[in-house]
């Protein structure tokens, strides 16, 4: 019911060891404060669903947070691989990692089956692909009117889905803009969800077709400004490229991997004291404050 | 860095590449090298091409190259931006799409696409990041162009795995299989166009990039490349086109601040 509450808190109550776990948002809008309490509070065993990785899994795969992960693309956008998540699939690295493997159309599709309470999504896809030889989760089922062969994934259902967004009213009712990825059907399809927020109104002055999450249909909201960093988001601040490249040579050893996690995450409490002291150790490759050179929120 | 001729391969490469998109197209564009040559395009020939991103905005119109497929700056100066579901369903599967613009790690001779995994799947010798898009772009986008540098390590006699399907293993394989558009037409390299022969589907030479030599193309392919009967030199960069490119990654590396601080 969209309760006001502190990031820690909404995360100590609301993810689990063992839950399967979505944190969306394409590029834009990615919940990364939520991903470094979730690493802080130690979650294990998660089942991780995301149609694009990104650095938020792989710092959360390297971590040794998850046993399996369900994705659709999985590199450091613009940058090249993601190290960790590499690791792990090459090397057993830091524990063997299940893969479920899909292309984006099947999991965004697969998202929508979720939200709409529906035991698998139907699409014309994976015709001629490896993906179905190694994912028997993706079938092909025919069509009772026409007799075409089409693709069948199931839904996903998360236990809790996270999303990070613009703005919420002191309701909890949510507003974001802008690229929408599957944020909205990751929080339709999910028992429970958090969203992080960048500021809390008095009013959305949501235009009537906006993409707005009813208070009701969330369970905790967290104002936690700039929480997308190093993703952006729309009209508050820039994608910091800075940071996505320095991540290639903070990830590519196991050593400098654990040592920036310890330092940045473990070392710190909570996203306020982590925000001061990136500020601090990557200036130089960061451009932070991300407000800084911004447009102003609308 | 330009060589005695004006212009480098890779130019050479984007520029065969941008002249392929058509004005009025309706392009599914994939990162990087093809969403260069369909800027250039734009930015050229075809301003009227609409270009959509599978994050979703459609119509976009970026002032300087994406890192990522979701930049601000796509959503900023698109037409309109859809979620991620409604841009594989209502616009690509709707049959919207005229032309998906790909890239390859590694690619067959009908045109198949590797983007996934070298080596065995379960075991990979190295794991690429896989399908995004790819997959159903391939399959239903009513055309498809494929660009990427040529190595007989990337123009492989077997993939590995096929992420992406091409002509499946040639003649009227697509047709058998149900998929809706017609698959590559054009694929694009740093020393070539290949262009699938019409019957049997097979990748084969029709135009060569100036300054370079039969057997280069040979040595960089990982099979017995057939080359057309007429085998035509590539028409080189005009100077329009060049410096619309030049300006195009000048303002990008601008932006991303990649330039040293007198530079910019």
């Amino acid at each position: 019911m969209g309760e006001q509450t502190s990031l820690r808190n909404a995360v100590e109550r609301l993810i689990h060891d063992g839950d399967v776990l979505a944190m969306e948002g394409f590029t834009h809008l990615i919940p990364f404060a939520a991903g470094y309490e979730v690493i802080r509070q130690e979650r294990k065993n998660l089942t991780l669903i995301r149609m694009t990785p990104d650095v938020i899994y792989d710092q959360l795969i390297g971590a040794g947070c998850a046993r399996k992960l369900i994705f659709s693309w999985g590199g450091n956008p613009g940058v090249g691989s993601l190290h960790r998540l590499r690791d792990a699939l090459e090397k057993d690295w830091p524990g063997p990692l299940e893969i479920e493997e899909y292309s984006h159309a099947g999991l965004s599709n697969a998202y929508v089956a979720g939200a709409s309470n529906l035991p698998f999504a139907v699409l014309r896809g994976y015709t001629g692909s490896d993906l179905p030889k190694y994912n028997s989760r993706i079938q092909f089922v025919k069509c009772p009117f026409t007799g075409e062969e089409l693709a069948a994934v199931p839904p996903v259902r998360p236990d809790v889905a996270v999303i990070h967004a613009q703005k919420a009213d002191r309701k909890g009712n949510v507003l974001l803009w802008g690229i929408l990825g599957v944020q909205k059907e990751a929080v339709m399809a999910a028992r429970r969800s958090i969203i992080t927020v960048e500021e809390i109104v008095n009013d959305l002055n949501a235009a009537p077709n906006a993409c707005v999450l009813p208070s009701w249909t969330v369970s905790a909201v967290c104002c936690v400004p700039g929480g997308a960093h190093p993703s952006y988001a729309h009209s508050y601040y820039e994608r910091d490229n800075g940071f996505y490249q320095a991540w290639d040579s903070i990830s590519r050893t196991r050593a400098t991997f654990q040592s920036w996690i310890k330092q940045h995450v473990m070392n710190t409490s909570d996203f306020e004291e982590f925000k001061e002291l990136l500020k601090e150790t990557m200036a130089e490759t960061m451009r932070w404050p991300p407000n800084a050179d911004s447009q102003q929120p609308r | 860095m330009a060589t005695e001729r004006g212009f480098t391969t890779t130019q050479m490469m984007t520029v065969a590449a941008a002249r392929m998109l058509k004005n009025h197209a309706v392009c599914f564009v994939g990162i990087g090298l093809p969403s260069t040559a369909a800027n250039l395009a734009r930015l050229t020939h075809a301003p009227d091409v609409v270009l959509i991103y599978e994050s979703g905005p459609i119509g976009a119109k970026p002032h300087v190259l994406p890192l990522s497929i979701g930049d601000g700056d796509l959503a900023e100066t698109a037409d309109t931006v859809v979620s991620t579901p409604e841009i594989f369903r209502y616009w690509l599967q709707g049959g919207h799409v005229d032309v998906g613009f790909l890239g390859a790690a590694q690619i067959d001779r009908f045109a198949n696409i590797n983007t996934t995994v070298i080596g065995d799947y379960r075991k990979p010798r190295t794991r690429l990041p896989g399908a995004g898009g790819a997959p159903e772009i391939s399959g239903s986008a009513g055309a498809v162009l494929i660009v990427l540098k040529q190595s007989a390590r990337a123009f492989v006699e077997k993939l590995d795995f096929i992420t992406s399907v091409g002509h499946l293993d040639g003649g009227d394989a697509r047709n058998r299989n149900g998929l809706p558009g017609k698959g590559p037409v054009a694929v694009v390299t740093d020393l070539c166009v290949m262009e699938p022969d019409e019957k049997t589907k097979e990748l084969t030479v029709t135009h060569i990039h100036p300054g370079v030599a039969r057997e280069q193309v040979e040595k960089a392919t990982g099979w017995k490349i057939r080359f057309a009967d007429t085998v035509r030199q590539t028409t080189p960069p005009s100077a329009r086109e060049l410096e619309t490119l030049h300006d195009l990654e000048l303002r990008t590396a601008r932006a991303r601040g990649q330039l040293p601080a007198h530079a910019r």
